[in-house]
């Protein structure tokens, strides 16, 4: 067994675990946060894509005894009350998602691409990036339009700089 | 996944330390492979030891022309890398379409190599650019340490610490990627220094990575696509899979350094 401790959307938690746990099952079944998903569970669908130390990673194949002492933001973690973080309100507002399963890894791809490209995105770029989420209903279209406004936005609100944590 | 046990190494004389305590252990770095490989039970390592946590085994350092990656540096890293980027391109441009953006944040070059996983990317650039592997305990040339498939020149208890290379002349890599998995179907890196023209082939070799001795001849005449019109390379020991057959995947190692070579000559 593992002693693990992380902060996950700024509040520390701590438990023992299996060493052989996965980090999104650490997230989901010991602290209850289901938003995270878990997909193909193959490491190719990007459902389980969580922020670790500010960088999206896939948390179905990194154990939670690895992540011991890092940071974690989950889709829960991005949203201010009720108002909903840029990226997820881009996706609202462009119909970036149909049945949802692949949304909370696909907005936490986007807000580390978004962060990663301060000077904005592109359609091309965009895509590029999109290599390690799988979406099975939208055809990807309203997905890329979303991220491209949200970049847009992001970038006029904040002036090409985004927050940290997200 | 079977049950495993884990251990976080502090530096690397720690991680052999630990590794020796364990039955049946094993290093893991980013784990993008490794992790995977346990949770479907086609391994089962009786101990795991971290080295994602090893300062010594981060960071690019550049002296001139004089490469030298750490082992633990990421591919994300390695592709952002604008210092190495100014030296060599390449290299940069090959982390930057390894699997995904998630998986460029965890995997790392010593991890890769370790693995030498039969279709993977790293291994055709240092066999290309006649890097050398430091590890823990000696210097190995790439050309003695890839030795077939998922097999290194390492011993159990040795750690890769870094590699270098010199940045030649100039040099390029193209691959034609798995449409599933990204791996290669067939890499090719050419690199130009000043003792010749080497060039290593990824995803098509029955025995994991090589240098194409017919390429490398007609690269050494001109170093130019041009050159290649009409080299053939033989098909008799390379891969034949679902994806492709042995013959296609001859086709793609000249289409690949044909384009490798434009991208070096920029």
């Amino acid at each position: 067994m593992s002693q693990v401790e992380m902060v996950v959307n700024g509040r520390k938690v701590s438990g023992t675990v299996e060493d052989r746990t996965l980090l999104v099952h650490y997230l989901r079944e010991h602290l209850g946060m289901t938003g995270t998903h878990v997909g193909c569970d193959t490491s190719q669908c990007g459902a389980c894509v969580v922020h670790m130390d500010g960088k999206a990673v896939k948390s179905c194949s990194i154990l939670a005894a690895q992540a011991s002492g890092s940071d974690i933001v989950t889709i829960e973690g991005l949203a201010n009350g009720a108002d909903l973080h840029p990226v997820q309100a881009a996706f609202r507002e462009h119909h970036g998602l149909q049945c949802g399963f692949c949304t909370p890894g696909m907005i936490m791809a986007a807000t580390d691409m978004i962060a990663r490209h301060p000077e904005g995105l592109d359609e091309k770029t965009v895509r590029a990036e999109l290599e390690g989420n799988i979406c099975r209903c939208t055809g990807y279209h309203n997905i890329v339009k979303a991220i491209l406004a949200a970049s847009k936005a992001m970038g006029k609100a904040g002036k090409g700089k985004t927050k940290k944590a997200a | 996944m079977y049950s495993t046990n884990y251990h976080r190494a502090s530096s690397v004389a720690d991680a052999v330390k630990l590794l020796k305590k364990a039955d049946d252990g094993k290093f893991v770095s980013g784990g993008m492979t490794l992790i995977p490989a346990m949770k479907t039970r086609l391994a089962a390592p009786s101990d795991l030891v971290d080295l994602r946590h090893v300062p010594e085994l981060k960071g690019v350092k550049i002296s001139g022309k004089t490469v030298t990656i750490g082992a633990a540096t990421t591919h994300a890293e390695v592709a952002a890398n604008a210092k190495l980027a100014s030296v060599c391109p390449a290299i940069c441009n090959l982390a930057a379409h390894i699997g995904d953006p998630h998986v460029r944040h965890m995997g790392t070059i010593g991890g890769s190599i370790a693995n030498n996983d039969p279709a993977a990317d790293y291994p055709a650039a240092l066999l290309a650019l006649g890097a050398t592997i430091f590890t823990n305990k000696r210097e190995i040339a790439a050309d003695k340490f890839f030795t077939g498939l998922f097999e290194t020149a390492l011993k159990d208890d040795e750690v890769i610490t870094a590699v270098a290379f010199t940045a030649p002349a100039k040099c390029g890599y193209a691959k034609f990627p798995n449409p599933a998995s990204r791996y290669a179907m067939t890499g090719v890196f050419v690199a130009k220094a000043k003792d010749g023209v080497r060039v290593a082939v990824t995803g098509a070799g029955e025995d994991g990575v090589f240098r194409s001795k017919e390429i490398e001849a007609a690269l050494s005449k001109k170093f130019d696509a041009s050159a290649l019109e009409g080299v053939s390379v033989s098909a008799g020991t390379l891969m034949s899979d679902i994806h492709a057959n042995a013959e296609y995947r001859a086709n793609l190692v000249v289409v690949m350094a044909k384009r490798a070579v434009a991208s070096a000559n920029g």
